[in-house]
């Protein structure tokens, strides 16, 4: 019998798939407002798959910030830029053939690399868990230097966007 | 069935061509961007796999970077499509041809 972290990863592996795929082929509606929502189920239920691998501060940032923050900027955007249903169009008959040979030759690939990889261990009882105590040590230990230029990067990302919004002056 | 290291790098892989199928497939600026954010989501999941099955920290602190890098993409390329938006008055991939021959 399989054990119950066993099926709640199942669970949220179905769960994150079909919700990804209903955000970006949902076959009943082509609306961005959908998408989005579906979007928000999809990262929810990673974050659930986070919490099996014992990430838990990375689980609750994905929650913070991506069903937070990221998806109520797209929300956002949908809504000042007044978009519709997505209009139906003819479709491009060689870059349909393109696009799927695309898709299935990754998915291909990555098959293949994973077959072709030997078995690695199983977690151990001692496997790192990633609480917010031993994560900060990590980061403020062996990765200032990244973080701090990461806060730069963020400042840098902001004053370009107030840049970009700006209405021209003239 | 015991979830395994390859279980998750199966639903990591998976999520990822689901991501790439949304960026080719779909025409409106937006729901391109959401496919790569599933994109970059997947090969998240794979990060934090491998830390858990490694017995390793370090791939989750680049998660936590990835995620922040990932929030300053969304809020600078939002911003680039509502200037786009402002100029061209349309989201629609295929009415952005102004780089064709």
């Amino acid at each position: 019998m399989p054990a119950f972290t066993d099926l709640l990863f199942f669970a949220f592996a179905g769960l994150t798939l079909l919700f990804g795929f209903l955000c970006v082929a949902n076959p009943l509606s082509r609306n961005p407002v959908t998408s989005a929502m579906f979007l928000v189920l999809t990262i929810v239920s990673m974050a659930g798959l986070f919490v099996l691998l014992h990430a838990f501060f990375l689980a609750a940032v994905q929650i913070l910030v991506y069903a937070g923050a990221v998806m109520v900027l797209f929300l956002f955007v949908i809504m000042l830029l007044d978009l519709g249903e997505e209009e139906r169009r003819k479709l491009n008959r060689v870059a349909l053939v393109s696009g799927s040979a695309a898709v299935i030759g990754l998915a291909v690939v990555l098959g293949r690399a994973l077959l072709a990889a030997k078995p690695m261990a199983k977690a151990g009882a001692v496997a790192a868990d990633g609480d917010t105590g031993a994560l900060g040590r990590i980061l403020f230990q062996s990765y200032l230097l990244p973080f701090e230029i990461l806060s730069i990067l963020l400042l840098v990302a902001m004053v370009g966007v107030i840049l970009l919004s700006k209405k021209e002056s003239r | 069935m015991q979830a395994g290291l390859n279980h998750y790098l199966i639903v990591s892989g998976l999520l990822f061509c689901l991501g790439l199928l949304g960026v080719i497939a779909r025409r409106n600026l937006l729901v391109v961007y959401m496919g790569l954010e599933l994109m970059l989501n997947a090969a998240n999941l794979a990060f934090v796999a491998f830390s858990r099955f490694n017995d390793n920290l370090n791939g989750q602190v680049m998660v936590f970077f990835v995620i922040t890098v990932a929030a300053a993409e969304v809020a600078v390329g939002l911003a680039l499509i509502v200037a786009l938006y402002r100029k061209r008055q349309t989201a629609h991939v295929e009415d952005l041809t102004s780089l064709k021959l």
